[in-house]
């Protein structure tokens, strides 16, 4: 009886303990096995954080004109140097992240997604609309990201929402071609016909039973359209088009110095460059490793 | 004996040295003959025709082909008030109490097709500027308002009649995009000049590369004997600061006319040394603020009073004029002018008062009588170009972040910018604004700050009657008293009293340039002084 009773807590233990463990043995696996997707994932967290925690843990008031401080090179007080408005550029490299996040975040995850639906619609359905809504495909992809950004943003203007706007459009249809070629293959399994044969709508066929099998190549898009988003707002920014002064942005900060101080106090554009980098990089190597995680050619055993 | 003839060769060999360094040192100052002078122009021009365009863009290119009637005293282009005969054989005096000028024109002045240049192009040219026949753009009529009519009774006689005498009349005809057109061309087609080049100045048109160059070559039958001294020009259109300044660096041109930011001219001198000049001064362009009256609450004298109280202009200059091209604190008047306001005076204007804090404590009361709480968010509306437009609005924002006000910048590329600016129900609570002349020349330049009805640049709004009154009597009276104390008070209006718009800080100019080019000096403003007939390069 007492055996009984110790063996049902143990099983009840062990239940309790398995998403824990899940999530420890993935980890560890992920550090292990991807040591370099682990440390992209390490840097994204570290960036997260910074994100939220930017009012606490920022020294100085990223915004604020200090007049006495005006290009003052890295020192203990300032420790990545001030800008060309006396402005702590640690700060503002901290509170940078909360946009450079923001803007790769919403974009590439709307962009993904609107292009995730609409790449499994077109392969569902096929036919004329197939063939017209992947010619209205192929004229955005004929665009380079950069130049129809920047075209959306001419039209739209500048501003956090039109920049994020603008990403998200070059992204749908670079996700829908994708999306469209593995649920070309999905479409013919037969459990599609068996939903159809059962009576199943449009919208439920292709959101409860094509969607969540075509998860992998839209998570891996997912990840490597944010390193894209990143580093295309800090690209608008640089060019004047994307958010303006005096929010935080990497890339703004890069428009404010790197060409008129690049030799008097290059620290205003090389720490801002390294943080754009360094997230791109990041972003980069995790979803290289969501990747050879979800694609089972490119598993090793 | 033997000794006073080594003293007497002593002396003489000492006389002969410094006879030498003296002829040495006039020859190195004599003006030399030769060479291609290479420049860089930072926008390329809109049309050809002077009288059109209000644009730097132009002057650059085209003022060298082109004699104007009279001109700022090149010799001498920082002084506001000196004037020289190009065209016209004598500075005239004034007759019929003020109200008539007769200049006689040289005999020597040809077109570069062998036509001579006479009172009845002058006369042909002038009327095109101030009375221009209907579609046809003239951007300084206004500037003429005192002119009643313009005539040429001979070969040699231009006349000018006012309505009434003004000391903004001389000034307004110096201005450099006033060139002078034949009459017979003028005649034929109105527009001939827009697309088309034919002058009587120091250079004749080469070629034009639409966004790459322009080239001129030595007008031989130039009317000022031995000038110009250089053999042509090549100007090389770029907008890029980074290209322009390594252009100088490099030794691809010699000079950039417009002003660079204070980091390049020190990056420069450090690269460059001795090899490089650089000329300094204050420049007739002011950087101002328009609180759009149609919107709420700016429509609130106290709030736009808070809007100036809040900015710190003392201590903005020390701090911007380090990385900008601003610097001087001023009121509407270009300082240093006769008519400009002194620093007491500046003193006792809202915005300008010496303590800071103060001020700012004004400016809370105010807004708070007005009923405008603390985080008032609003935007500021901005021209896409760094210098200065940028920098002084990320200054601003956080000049008023200080008073309590939310600022975000709305910043448009130039051509969608002035879009806005002169829509007829602008949409914009306030924005950046600039006031940029030639010549300088208050009684003129304030014209701006009239009534939205008599000033096409108005972009703050207002009708102010009592303003427009002043501007008319301190232009109606030849006495510099008079004049002075109507400027104060007209001032006070705009700045102070009701806060209709106001200054930041006037603009800084800065030219470094190879210290091969001669003979040019800096004036205060970058129109003033293009057309390139006193340079010459010391190579």
């Amino acid at each position: 009886m007492v055996e009984l009773r110790s063996e049902a807590i143990a099983a009840a233990k062990e239940e309790e303990d398995t998403p824990r463990r899940f999530l420890r043995e993935a980890v560890r696996d992920l550090v292990f096995r991807k040591p370099l997707g682990a440390a992209g994932l390490a840097i994204i967290l570290l960036m997260i954080a910074m994100a939220l925690l930017a009012p606490v843990i920022a020294p100085y008031n990223p915004v604020a004109n200090v007049y006495e401080k005006i290009h003052q090179p890295p020192s203990v007080e300032n420790w990545l140097g001030t800008d060309q408005f006396g402005r702590d550029i640690l700060s503002r490299i901290i509170y940078g992240a909360r946009t450079a996040l923001l803007v790769g975040f919403v974009s590439s995850l709307v962009g993904a997604t609107l292009g995730l639906v609409l790449g499994v619609a077109s392969a569902y359905f096929g036919g004329r609309f197939d063939l017209v809504f992947q010619r209205v495909m192929d004229v955005f992809m004929a665009f380079p990201l950069i130049i129809m950004a920047l075209a959306v943003v001419s039209i739209f203007g500048t501003g956090v929402q039109n920049v994020i706007l603008a990403i998200t459009i070059p992204i749908i249809p670079r996700c829908a071609r994708v999306v469209r070629a593995s649920a070309l293959a999905i479409r013919e399994i037969p459990y599609v016909d068996a939903a159809r044969a059962m009576g199943f709508g449009h919208g439920r066929i292709i959101l409860r039973h094509m969607v969540p099998n075509v998860m992998a190549p839209y998570l891996i898009m997912l990840t490597s359209f944010m390193a894209q988003a990143i580093l295309l707002e800090a690209s608008l920014s640089y060019l004047g088009l994307g958010v303006q002064e005096p929010v935080p942005a990497w890339g703004l900060m890069l428009q404010g110095g790197a060409e008129e101080y690049a030799e008097s106090a290059p620290w205003i554009a090389i720490f801002p460059g390294l943080a754009i980098s360094l997230s791109v990089f990041a972003f980069n190597l995790f979803g290289d490793a969501v990747r050879d995680a979800l694609d089972p050619r490119l598993r090793s055993d | 004996m033997r000794h006073a003839s080594m003293r007497t060769a002593l002396a003489l060999g000492l006389a002969a040295a410094l006879a030498l360094a003296g002829f040495a040192t006039t020859a190195a100052a004599a003006p030399k003959k030769g060479g291609i002078l290479k420049y860089i122009i930072p926008a390329e021009p809109p049309s050809y025709d002077g009288h059109r365009e209000t644009t730097f863009g132009l002057v650059h290119p085209i003022a060298p082909f082109y004699s104007l009637l009279i001109r700022v005293n090149p010799d001498n282009p920082a002084s506001p008030t000196d004037f020289v005969c190009d065209v016209c054989a004598e500075m005239p005096k004034p007759t019929d109490g003020g109200k008539k000028y007769a200049f006689k024109i040289r005999k020597d002045v040809k077109f570069w097709d062998g036509q001579p240049l006479t009172a009845k192009d002058v006369a042909a040219t002038w009327s095109k500027i101030v009375f221009p026949p209907k579609g046809v753009a003239s951007a300084r009529k206004g500037q003429f308002h005192m002119v009643s009519k313009i005539s040429a009774p001979d070969d040699e006689t231009a006349v000018f009649e006012l309505k009434f005498p003004s000391g903004a009349f001389l000034p307004a005809l110096a201005a450099p995009y006033n060139f002078l057109y034949s009459a017979k061309k003028l005649a034929q087609d109105m527009h001939w000049y827009e697309k088309n080049i034919l002058g009587s100045g120091p250079f004749k048109f080469k070629q034009h590369q639409a966004g790459a160059f322009i080239e001129g070559e030595r007008n031989p039958d130039y009317f000022f004997k031995g000038a110009p001294y250089l053999d042509g020009f090549h100007g090389i259109f770029s907008s890029k600061l980074a290209v322009r300044v390594n252009a100088i660096r490099s030794g691809q041109a010699y000079i950039e006319f417009r002003g660079f930011p204070p980091s390049h001219r020190d990056d420069l001198k450090k690269a460059l040394g001795d090899k490089l000049t650089v000329q300094e001064s204050d420049w007739n362009c002011s950087l101002m603020i328009a609180p759009n009256h149609l919107k709420k609450p700016f429509d609130d004298p106290r709030v736009r009073r808070a809007l100036t109280l809040a900015v710190d202009r003392w201590g903005g200059s020390q701090y911007l004029s380090k990385t900008a091209i601003v610097k001087t604190v001023g009121g509407v008047v270009f300082p240093g002018h006769p008519l400009a306001a002194k620093k007491a005076e500046l003193d006792k204007i809202a915005g300008y008062w010496p303590d800071i804090e103060k001020s700012r404590a004004e400016a809370k009361r105010l807004l708070k009588e007005a009923g405008v709480k603390e985080g008032f968010e609003f935007t500021l509306h901005n021209r896409g170009v760094d210098q200065p437009y940028k920098i002084v609005g990320t200054w601003l924002i956080d000049q008023w972040r200080q008073v309590g006000f939310k600022v975000k910048q709305w910043v448009q590329p130039t051509g969608p910018f002035y879009k806005v600016l002169r829509s007829r129900s602008p949409q914009y609570d306030v924005s950046m604004d600039f006031n940029c002349q030639a010549v300088v020349n208050p009684l003129a330049d304030v014209f701006k700050f009239l009534s939205t009805d008599r000033s096409g640049s108005n972009h703050a709004n207002y009708t102010d009657r009592k303003v427009d009154e002043l501007f008319d009597k301190m232009n109606r009276t030849g006495d510099i008293e008079e004049q002075q104390k109507f400027m104060r008070e007209f001032e006070r209006r705009i700045l102070d009293e009701q806060a209709h718009y106001f200054i930041t800080l006037w603009w800084y100019r800065i030219i470094p340039h190879r210290s091969s080019v001669k003979g040019w000096k800096i004036s205060p403003s970058h129109y003033l002084n293009q057309d390139l007939s006193n340079i010459w390069l010391e190579e």
